[in-house]
């Protein structure tokens, strides 16, 4: 078991580190060499509790020890007073996910970020980011997941109008807007929760509405806030117009981060939470979230689709993954959580790695127009071959990571009879690929054009990042062996399938 | 007076935050909209807080516990924070429109229209 005195170091070096470098931005090379400490310090963290997990526990940390106390007046009715952090199954996978996308987009940003001025406040605004991500995953407080969704999201806003240009600021402004009403709803939810139950503490409103099965109104108003609220952070369909300026406007590293990591702790994992461990799954509920996965999932394909440029085409698709991720949870089964959480899982591995190469490309030349560019595959080997992995993986190709989540997610729809969804599953998946042999065929094959030339391929440490990305994604599916499965995808699946009694 | 005509007031009040987020164009007039439909939810917080005839805890002489009486204190404290981050959601959209109005001469969101498909 991890020591409850760690938790906090999840927030605590991020955030330190952001300190640092506000304090020594001068010195040359430190704000690079703290991103990367803080982001090797985190994964590293994330790992360790990982493995030091035992099967169904949860690690629980009150904060100034205000722990469970008597409510005046009653004899044995405990309530949590103060914040609790808590670090269970699904808390420690998020973690992982989240610390090693961050800490390879660090490594790949020290060369990429040289073409923006001030590289210092690129820096402790990401760090800001990750500690905000951290903060929402291991949070056991409502109220506290609030406080942390806000830091991650105003660092996001900031750096999608990292580049200061008319599109990055337009972008940054609709992002803004949005993410704004997304957390007023949040807030309302919260309230009306607490004005009900009388706690912030997941645990103890999970039980309170356990005791009070009636209530449903309540319940109904209080979901609907929740899943609009966070369904706007994870730009699930009827909610995503933003996503599609905001993630390819900012710098590549980050549209790699928010693609890859930000909407699935702030979105996903959020709706997870409320969805499963504190209202309990039920199955008009479990009918809505696969409504909205097929949707978001059909509808991100189609715009994607008639994309030229780069990056917009993989904004779409990541509406559209999305999609498949909150379908392969919204079945519900002990098989669909674990495609959808698989598929989250892949998902942000090569959706990065595809906005990373799309930075690559961008870096040597200059542009991310699918017409201006092609044959590129002789002059940036390294970038041509991990895009044609991760697009291979996204289409779901075997033996590429994609591929076996997306086959545990049909085979959970086909387990239930949604044999309308295990049809959509798979259509999509046909488009997706034609959409990724747009990109390769346009951009990475046929004949250089005479104004590429002179391109060559990118430095070093955007190499490093990029190529571990595509080993990862190559032996992702390595991670269904048993021995591998039970500790690690296993735990956060039995978090969400105990529900309420977890 | 009703008991329920300040949560009614306070809802008119989010509606026409909403509203101006919706309808305006000028991108002042957003921000302002989003800032009324943020103090209304703020101002619920209070009010969900609130018993009629209530004291705050520390005018209570603490041998007797008696929720029943007693202002809820722990919104207030939420309240604080959540202004806070509607402090800083603020000041960083006025800084933006201000390099918004720097890069096109205008306020007026219609006309920024590099975003399109």
């Amino acid at each position: 078991m991890m020591s409850p005195g760690t938790i906090p170091l999840f927030v605590a070096v991020p955030l330190a580190g952001a300190f640092l470098i506000a304090l020594l931005k001068r010195v040359k090379g430190f704000p690079d060499a703290m991103g990367v400490m803080a982001t090797v310090c985190t994964f590293a963290l994330s790992v360790f509790a990982v493995l030091r997990q035992l099967p169904g526990e949860r690690v629980i940390l009150d904060i100034g020890s205000w722990g469970a106390r008597l409510i005046p007046g009653s004899i044995d009715a405990l309530r949590t007073v103060g914040i609790q952090l808590a670090l269970d199954g699904l808390s420690t996978f998020m973690l992982v996910v989240v610390n090693f996308i961050a800490f390879l987009v660090a490594v790949y940003s020290i060369h990429y970020m040289t073409r923006f001025t001030s590289k210092a406040y690129f820096y402790i605004l990401f760090l800001l980011m990750v500690a905000g991500m951290n903060g929402v995953i291991i949070t056991g407080d409502l109220f506290n997941l609030f406080v942390f969704v806000e830091i991650a999201s105003l660092a996001s806003y900031a750096l999608v109008a990292f580049g200061t240009g008319k599109r990055e600021l337009e972008a940054a402004f609709k992002y803004a807007v949005m993410g704004g009403v997304g957390s007023l709803l949040v807030l309302l939810g919260i309230i009306f929760l607490y004005s009900n139950t009388g706690t912030l503490n997941m645990m103890d409103m999970s039980r309170w509405l356990a005791e009070h099965p009636g209530s449903e109104g309540l319940r109904n108003l209080v979901l609907g806030l929740f899943l609009a609220g966070f369904g706007l952070k994870a730009a699930l369909v009827p909610f995503h117009a933003w996503l599609p300026d905001a993630h390819p406007s900012a710098p590549a590293p980050i549209s790699a981060m928010l693609s890859g990591v930000l909407i699935k702790s702030l979105g996903v994992y959020a709706i997870c939470r409320v969805l499963f461990n504190i209202f309990g799954i039920t199955p008009q509920l479990s009918s809505m979230l696969m409504g909205l996965g097929a949707l978001s999932m059909s509808i991100g394909v189609i715009l994607a689709l008639r994309q030229w440029d780069m990056k917009r085409l993989l904004a779409y698709h990541s509406i559209s993954q999305i999609g498949y991720i909150i379908l392969g949870i919204g079945i519900g089964t002990p098989l669909g959580i674990l495609g959808g959480l698989f598929h989250l899982f892949n998902h942000s591995i090569f959706k990065s790695l595809l906005f990373l190469d799309a930075g690559a490309v961008e870096y040597a030349t200059g542009t991310r127009n699918l017409k201006e560019l092609g044959g590129l595959s002789r002059r940036m080997p390294v970038t041509s071959w991990t895009t044609l992995s991760a697009s291979m993986s996204i289409a779901g190709i075997p033996p590429f990571s994609g591929f076996w989540s997306k086959l545990i997610i049909v085979m959970a729809c086909v387990e239930q009879g949604l044999w309308f969804y295990a049809f959509i599953t798979v259509l999509v998946s046909i488009l997706t690929l034609a959409s990724f042999m747009k990109i390769m065929r346009y951009g990475f094959l046929g004949t250089i054009r005479e104004a590429l030339g002179k391109v060559s391929e990118v430095p070093a440490f955007m190499r490093i990042a990029l190529v571990t990305l595509a080993l990862v994604c190559i032996l992702g599916g390595l991670l269904l062996l048993p021995g591998l499965k039970n500790g690690f995808l296993g735990q956060a699946v039995q978090v969400l399938i105990n529900g309420r009694g977890g | 007076m009703n008991a329920t005509l300040p949560y009614v007031l306070c809802m008119i009040l989010f509606c026409i935050g909403i509203y101006a987020m919706l309808a305006k164009r000028n991108i002042i007039k957003i921000i302002i909209g989003l800032s009324i439909a943020e103090y209304a939810v703020n101002l619920f917080l209070v009010l969900a807080a609130y018993r009629i005839g209530g004291t705050a805890p520390i005018f209570s002489d603490g041998r007797t516990p008696a929720p029943g009486s007693m202002v809820d204190p722990l919104p207030h404290a939420l309240v604080l924070t959540s202004i806070v981050i509607g402090l800083a959601t603020t000041a960083f959209m006025i800084a933006l429109a201000i390099r918004l109005y720097g890069k096109y001469g205008t306020f007026d969101i219609t006309r920024m229209r590099e975003l399109r498909g």
